[in-house]
């Protein structure tokens, strides 16, 4: 019975995850078009809302293009990487409470791993992988040049990254997720007691899943499409998922490290029934997740790219130095306290 | 080290900026404050097919024959053809009882020659032939790209616009 339920967390899981990020891409493309002053895409279905399904339909009946020299074993699995890595992150964050469903007691979280932040962090820099990997077998100078790129980026802002995180692992001890969640309760969100916590982690968000101030793997002037120019068809349409799955991961992982999880303020004083509180605590979560999505968006088209040895300079001088400063003060204050 | 860490985390060296607008942080959230603004501007994206538009008069359109009084203008005289840069114009000329004497038994424009520069307009001595403000022209095969003496003549009341413009601007 554990097995099935946990089958049957998993299956949904993907499911909705798959829908959200196919939405998130229609997102984008609508809160791009609005902040440009068009319209964007509002012809299939009403306001654009079968959109990503077109695009799908469009990219499945693409030809796939491998370039004659290209690593034919190594291309064709480095977009499986990228994606199989993007999904599998969301494993172990804890997207509710409990909730009672037909008699059982049922955890919403798929693995209630008790190394939680370790495993993402793992997955998250195998990621690189798919980057480097599609880079290098494609044998072609632009997509080798993002591969490149990709590697040293995500590398110096994984430790900076790593860094930022260690200090909510101090004030919830644990690396537990849910338990990091737990310690959150009522307004004693970590956005508050580690702010500056917050702000390396979300920059290092943004290198980690390359948006844009930090999109220099595909950096369209310089590179054509960087990492995944020889790709086409659904192995291209692979990578376009995993970077908005990527970007939906990370701003969950934030909501449920800084942002309070799916701890909703107030929703105990509502008087209502457990069922509905962990309904209206999943919804907070989603909520919480989305408004940062849009945020990653509203970001991509207000800030310009960086130049290469600006992103170097940032991320190993500064978000480093600062992300260790944080954690010795923090530290330092849950030792006199 | 720390303290200059810490100001070259949250400042920018500028000497041209005030101390406030040195912040890194509040400047990204002045920009995003921009870039959100123009979410509720009114869009410049028109809806084409159900909202279509409408040129100016001086706007030259695929080349129509003008009709008056149910009878083309056209005297058969060839300019037309003679001046066409695109070998679009093909006319065959006919007499008629009519006080013009002549008229274009056969008048056909190739339309995936033309290349509406207006020469047989500007070249035509009866105003017969001007450019109107149609511009979607799409077929499906070769052949009906020759658009013949039924799609081509139109009446002087369409083509009010252009020639009048014609008139004034000639």
């Amino acid at each position: 019975m554990e097995i099935l339920i946990t089958v049957i967390k998993i299956v949904a899981v993907m499911g909705i995850m798959l829908g959200i990020v196919a939405y998130v891409v229609l997102l984008e493309r609508r809160l791009s078009a609005a902040i440009q002053n068009r319209i964007g895409p509002n012809r299939v279905g009403w306001q654009g809302l079968l959109q990503p399904i077109a695009d799908v339909m469009k990219l499945v009946f693409k030809e796939d293009i491998v370039p004659t020299k290209a690593n034919r074993f190594i291309h064709d699995l480095a977009p499986i990487i990228s994606i199989s890595v993007a999904m599998t992150t969301f494993a172990v964050i804890p997207f509710g409470d409990r909730i009672d469903l037909f008699g059982y007691d049922i955890k919403l979280q798929i693995a209630n791993v008790n190394i939680g932040i370790l495993y993402i962090l793992a997955l998250t820099s195998l990621g690189v992988y798919g980057l480097t990997l599609s880079g290098w077998s494609s044998n072609s100078k632009y997509p080798l040049l993002g591969g490149i790129r990709s590697s040293a980026q995500m590398i110096s802002y994984e430790l900076s990254m790593g860094l930022s995180i260690i200090g909510v692992i101090m004030i919830a001890g644990s690396l537990q997720l849910d338990k990091i969640v737990e310690v959150q309760a009522a307004w004693r969100w970590n956005i508050v007691l580690q702010p500056i916590g917050f702000i390396t982690f979300v920059v290092a968000a943004f290198a980690e899943t390359n948006r844009l101030p930090f999109d220099l793997p595909e950096a369209e002037p310089e590179l054509v499409a960087g990492y995944h120019t020889e790709y086409s068809g659904m192995k291209f349409a692979m990578f376009y998922l995993a970077e908005y799955a990527n970007t939906f991961v990370s701003s969950a992982l934030i909501t449920t490290l800084f942002l309070g999880g799916w701890q909703v303020p107030f929703v105990h004083s509502l008087g209502l029934s457990d069922f509905w509180i962990s309904i209206i605590q999943v919804l907070g979560f989603l909520t919480k997740t989305i408004i940062l999505v849009a945020f990653f968006i509203v970001i991509r088209w207000t800030i310009p790219r960086f130049r290469y040895d600006q992103l170097m300079n940032l991320g190993w001088k500064f978000m480093l130095p600062i992300a260790i400063l944080n954690l010795l003060v923090t530290g330092l204050v849950i030792l006199l306290i | 080290m720390t303290y200059f860490v810490l100001r070259s985390l949250f400042f920018v060296h500028r000497k041209d900026l005030r101390w406030y607008e040195q912040f890194y942080i509040p400047q990204i959230i002045n920009g995003m404050k921009i870039t959100l603004s123009q979410v509720f501007r009114p869009k410049f994206t028109r809806q084409y097919p159900e909202v279509k538009w409408q040129p100016p008069s001086s706007f030259r359109g695929r080349p129509v024959l003008v009709e008056q009084n149910g009878i083309e203008r056209c005297v058969a005289c060839g300019l037309c053809s003679r001046v066409c840069p695109a070998l679009a114009i093909e006319v065959q000329a006919s007499e008629t009882e009519l006080p013009k004497e002549r008229y274009p038994i056969k008048f056909e424009i190739n339309m995936l020659r033309c290349i509406f520069c207006g020469f047989c307009e500007e070249v035509c001595p009866e105003e017969a032939i001007v450019m109107s403000q149609e511009f979607e022209l799409t077929f499906t095969r070769q052949e009906d790209g020759i658009f013949g003496k039924d799609k081509l003549l139109t009446s002087a009341d369409k083509l009010k616009d252009r020639l009048e413009f014609l008139r004034q601007n000639r």
